[in-house]
């Protein structure tokens, strides 16, 4: 039974990898916060499509949330045996006048609701002694960006979890692995300023942004059984933009 | 009605079954690490399976201390209000 939760999956790379999956077989549980009608949509596609699929309201930083939304997916398409951790968020600004709430934010979003939603998935995952998760982290991480301090801190956070938890877990044929996006054209760069979106274009070889898709892709076979011997491993997907 | 008798063979049966031994070899005095050699990932799936046996939850401070079957077994006895 192979049942995928995508957190954050109604917009961006979470919309593209729940599409991807469900191409590959898979049942999709849409998690969202805010965007349920967006997450409707995502899920009537897949339908649509012959697949199957559900939304479901999580709020990753909220632990009895995580809880009330894994039993929800558990009771209508079963266990989750494949997790996609990409519900974030950024929100950019340099660290001399950054806000301590906005970075604690951050961080409960983009750390803690990996940890929280990872921890929910294992018990199943180990039981059936078979599991995906992958982590969207970020290209970022691996080298820093200006103005992304706490964005960056969480990601790296990510990687370090990542590489600890698939230690733990690998002997049980979980895998957990981490993809780094650079710059995706999605919803999350839409206040990006021109001069620096640009900056970034020019700093990637292949001279433009990932859609999307492209980085679905990576995702789906992370979370396939061809994927069987990647684990604990970080994959930039940038366009060699960290090489 | 939910004794001691039972609540010892339940554990022992399920402890056996995770850490994939011999159900005779699971004695109240056997310790985890050095006689059923069990790991702390075998130990943590063991207290998952507990857990959901009796719908009982065992906080991770819990768990320190049980470093035998025995202590397993009281540990479940007194979550269930058995003594």
């Amino acid at each position: 039974m192979k049942v995928a939760l995508i957190t954050g999956g109604s917009r961006g790379i979470g919309r593209a990898s729940g599409l991807a999956l469900a191409r590959d077989g898979w049942s999709v549980a849409v998690g969202y916060h805010s965007g349920k009608r967006d997450a409707k949509q995502v899920a009537a596609t897949i339908e649509a499509d012959g697949g199957t699929a559900i939304t479901v309201r999580i709020d990753v930083s909220d632990e009895s949330s995580v809880t009330d939304g894994f039993r929800e997916v558990a009771d209508t398409l079963g266990a989750v045996t494949g997790l996609v951790n990409n519900a974030g968020m950024t929100h950019d600004g340099l660290t001399v006048k950054y806000p301590t709430v906005t970075f604690e934010k951050t961080m409960a979003i983009n750390v803690t609701g990996t940890f929280l939603c990872t921890r929910a998935a294992l018990r199943g995952m180990l039981r059936s002694r078979w599991g995906r998760i992958v982590n969207i982290s970020s290209a970022v991480a691996l080298r820093g960006n200006p103005g992304q301090a706490a964005y960056t801190a969480s990601k790296a956070g990510v990687l370090g979890m990542t590489r600890s938890i698939g230690r733990e877990v690998g002997s049980r044929g979980v895998t957990v692995n981490a993809v780094c996006p650079g710059l995706v054209d999605t919803e999350m760069i839409a206040d990006l300023p021109d001069d620096q979106r640009d900056f970034m274009i020019a700093a990637t070889p292949l001279g433009r942004m990932a859609t999307p898709e492209e980085v679905a892709n990576v995702v789906r076979f992370l979370m396939s059984d061809e994927a069987s011997y990647v684990n604990g491993a970080v994959i930039p997907v940038d366009g060699g933009l960290t090489a | 009605m939910t004794d001691m008798t039972e609540i010892d063979a339940k554990v022992r049966k399920v402890l056996a079954e995770q850490l994939a031994v011999e159900e005779a070899l699971v004695v109240p005095e056997a310790r985890f690490a050095e006689e059923l050699n069990a790991d702390s990932l075998d130990l943590v799936e063991a207290v998952l399976a507990l857990e959901e046996e009796w719908n009982i939850e065992i906080p991770e401070e819990e768990m320190d201390g049980v470093k035998t079957v025995g202590a397993a077994i009281n540990l479940v006895a007194t979550k269930l209000g058995v003594s």
